[in-house]
């Protein structure tokens, strides 16, 4: 299964590359039915992630960037595509449909941190049990290297000094605390792939900016990339180099953050950053409006995907398939006809 | 300064935080639960038959001559006459055989808590894994336990075990075997399943397959852990029905036991008092109102627990 596909990057720079990735989830199962619906919740997504960079995910709920990140660190196996990581020994390696040991070995090397802190700990567990399961399933070391091991990754996430933490609970822990043990236990084993899935969405604001300063030190001291998967322009724009901008389990626009946010070129990301409220009353912007809301891929016509709620689309949209993801000059890749 | 002696820190450390939570947890439970009046009164009543079932074999050593007290062979040469009414040397007086109630009652409550507690076990065990087991995988392995849970549910209990008490000869073990496996596998499991739902859609069930958690790992670790309140709960229900059960079945004579609350009724029965209360009451009242009270004992404890358990069933 060699990766053979539009590969921006070098290979050797290439952590983790999404080839013509879907996942489709069938609407109503039935032994006996033929005329099986699908939910295209991700169809056909391809992008490839650098090491050391963070590609923010953005598009508003539903739109399945929380399922692109999950089938990255193969919790949800893809229907159809590829995920070529890059492995130690610098091959290129399918992952998508691995089973037993060599997916477990790869979970070594990619991590999630979950949105909500408040669910993604076992109440009964203390954050050192929670925090070295990883190194307790994979069989890293015996107990007292844990002990160290988990001690260090908690000071290095700022939950100082870790003794103090180390065997309470996550009741007694605050959001912005849970959330760094919850970053602790990615990182614990060291990876060097992580999905993070609206990590701030769930905290205060005054600490939010904590959790992205934590996670953008830790990606440059350890050299981590990560996915970063997010609703909000701000944080995509503080957080990430690039982003890819999804719709409906497509992307439609993805480049240099800086660029996209700035110059957008698809309309659902001009649409996007205007629903950006401006903290300047008296700011002039034009707004674009969109119809409807967003709708449900099931069984999605052969026409582009923002067809139904797109301000410039016309009657070529409408008869032609989605519009590939094409360079519209200066690495900025936009899936539209008219754009 | 935090790290110096780690090597001895971390375990009791561990553990100290473990029972910490234990202790923490215990406490407020049996707060909430001393708040509902119910648990209380059953828990009393199930102190006392607890002493009576461990006062038996200490009088038998001591006061009571095995010869006359015995449950099962004792005969009362004192009394002239059998049935005998209470009297100062049988205070429940004897039985149509000449045997002392008293002691039948205190030596059946035994059986009683050990019929109770194994059932209650084995209920436990095997509604656990199921419940865990089926909510977890899902597919044709949860289908074919919930399709296996319909015809356990919907299995008349007592004819069953009619049936099979006919074919085998059913003693308590059996019986709170049989017990078990049918709650077990029928209305527990079910139950348990449920619960087990809204546990195997947390994202620290992710989490723990992210690091590479196995089947065994989540299922032992994450699930178990929060499905076990509930099933305490549902352990204390079971022992009301395991009681109630082996009552009617010794009352009909099917149950292969030396001596039970059921079989008291049952040979009051047989010699033709039963419907005569109001001359031999103390042939009938100690060992029906020995069932009604443990059983409703077990029950108000478990919708006490129930309680604890459920935070929305709390009245405040």
């Amino acid at each position: 299964m060699n990766g053979s596909s539009g590969i921006s990057n070098p290979p050797s720079r290439t952590l983790i590359s999404a080839v013509n990735l879907s996942k489709l989830y069938p609407v109503s199962e039935g032994w006996f039915r033929r005329d099986r619906s699908f939910i295209h919740a991700v169809d056909g997504v391809s992008f490839d992630l650098a090491r050391g960079e963070t590609l923010g995910l953005v598009g508003e709920s539903g739109c399945g960037k929380t399922t692109t990140g999950r089938m990255l660190v193969r919790l949800t196996e893809p229907t159809d595509g590829q995920v070529l990581f890059n492995n130690e020994s610098g091959d290129l390696e399918d992952i998508a449909h691995l089973k037993g040991a060599p997916l477990k070995n790869f979970r070594r090397r990619a991590q999630m941190v979950f949105q909500d802190p408040y669910e993604s700990m076992n109440p009964r567990r203390t954050i050192f049990d929670t925090v070295a399961e990883p190194l307790h399933v994979q069989k890293i070391g015996d107990h007292s290297e844990r002990f160290e091991r988990v001690s260090e990754t908690l000071s290095m996430v700022g939950l100082t000094p870790p003794s103090s933490f180390l065997f309470r609970f996550p009741h007694e822990l605050s959001g912005g605390q849970r959330q760094r043990a919850a970053i602790a236990r990615a990182l614990v084993m060291n990876p060097s792939f992580v999905v993070a899935d609206e990590p701030t969405s769930m905290l205060d604001i005054s600490i939010r900016t904590g959790i992205m300063q934590l996670m953008g030190e830790l990606a440059d001291q350890l050299g981590i990339s990560y996915l970063y998967i997010t609703h909000d322009l701000a944080v995509a724009r503080y957080m990430c180099s690039r982003i890819a901008v999804m719709y409906l389990g497509k992307i439609v626009e993805m480049g240099e953050t800086e660029e996209v946010l700035r110059n957008p070129v698809h309309p659902y990301t001009k649409a996007l950053l205007s629903a950006v409220p401006v903290p300047d009353p008296g700011a002039d912007r034009e707004p674009v409006t969109i119809k409807g809301s967003v709708s449900v891929p099931v069984d999605p016509l052969p026409r582009c995907r923002f067809y139904d709620r797109c301000p410039i689309a016309d009657d070529f949209c409408r008869d032609n398939d989605h519009p590939p993801l094409e360079d519209k000059g200066a690495g900025r890749l936009a899936a539209c006809h008219k754009a | 300064m935090s790290t110096v002696n780690t090597q001895h820190a971390a375990p009791t450390g561990l553990w100290r935080a473990r029972l910490r939570l234990a202790s923490q947890s215990l406490r407020e439970s049996w707060q909430l639960f001393a708040r509902t009046r119910i648990g209380i009164i059953g828990l009393t009543i199930i102190g006392l038959y607890a002493l009576l079932a461990l006062a038996h074999p200490i009088l038998m050593n001591t006061v009571w001559e095995p010869r006359t007290y015995d449950p099962v062979v004792g005969y009362a040469f004192d009394e002239t006459q059998q049935p005998a009414p209470p009297s100062l040397k049988h205070l429940l007086g004897t039985d149509p055989l000449g045997r002392d109630i008293l002691s039948q009652l205190m030596f059946s409550a035994r059986s009683e808590f050990l019929l109770g507690l194994l059932a209650a076990t084995v209920t436990v065990v095997i509604g656990t894994a199921v419940g865990a087991i089926a909510a977890y995988f899902g597919g044709w392995v949860d289908t074919l336990l919930m399709r296996l849970a319909d015809i356990m549910i919907m299995m008349p209990a007592i004819s069953v075990l009619i049936v099979l008490s006919a074919l085998i000869g059913v003693e308590h073990f059996e019986l709170a075997l049989i017990i078990g496996i049918l709650s077990g596998f029928g209305a527990t499991g079910v139950v348990l399943k449920s619960q087990a739902l809204s546990v195997v859609v947390k994202p620290y069930i992710d989490a723990a397959r992210a690091a590479g958690g196995g089947h065994f790992h989540i299922i032992l670790i994450h699930i178990v852990p929060n499905l076990l309140p509930l099933s305490f709960l549902y352990m204390m229900f079971t022992v009301t029905s395991a009681i109630f059960s082996e009552a009617v079945l010794s009352f009909l004579g099917l149950l292969d036991v030396r001596m039970s609350w059921g079989l008291m009724i049952h040979t009051t029965e047989s010699a033709g008092y039963l419907l005569q209360v109001t001359d031999f009451w103390w042939l009938i009242f100690p060992a029906s109102l020995s069932i009604t009270l443990l059983c409703s004992a077990f029950y108000l404890v478990g919708r006490s627990l129930d309680e604890v358990v459920n935070p929305r069933l709390r009245s405040r």
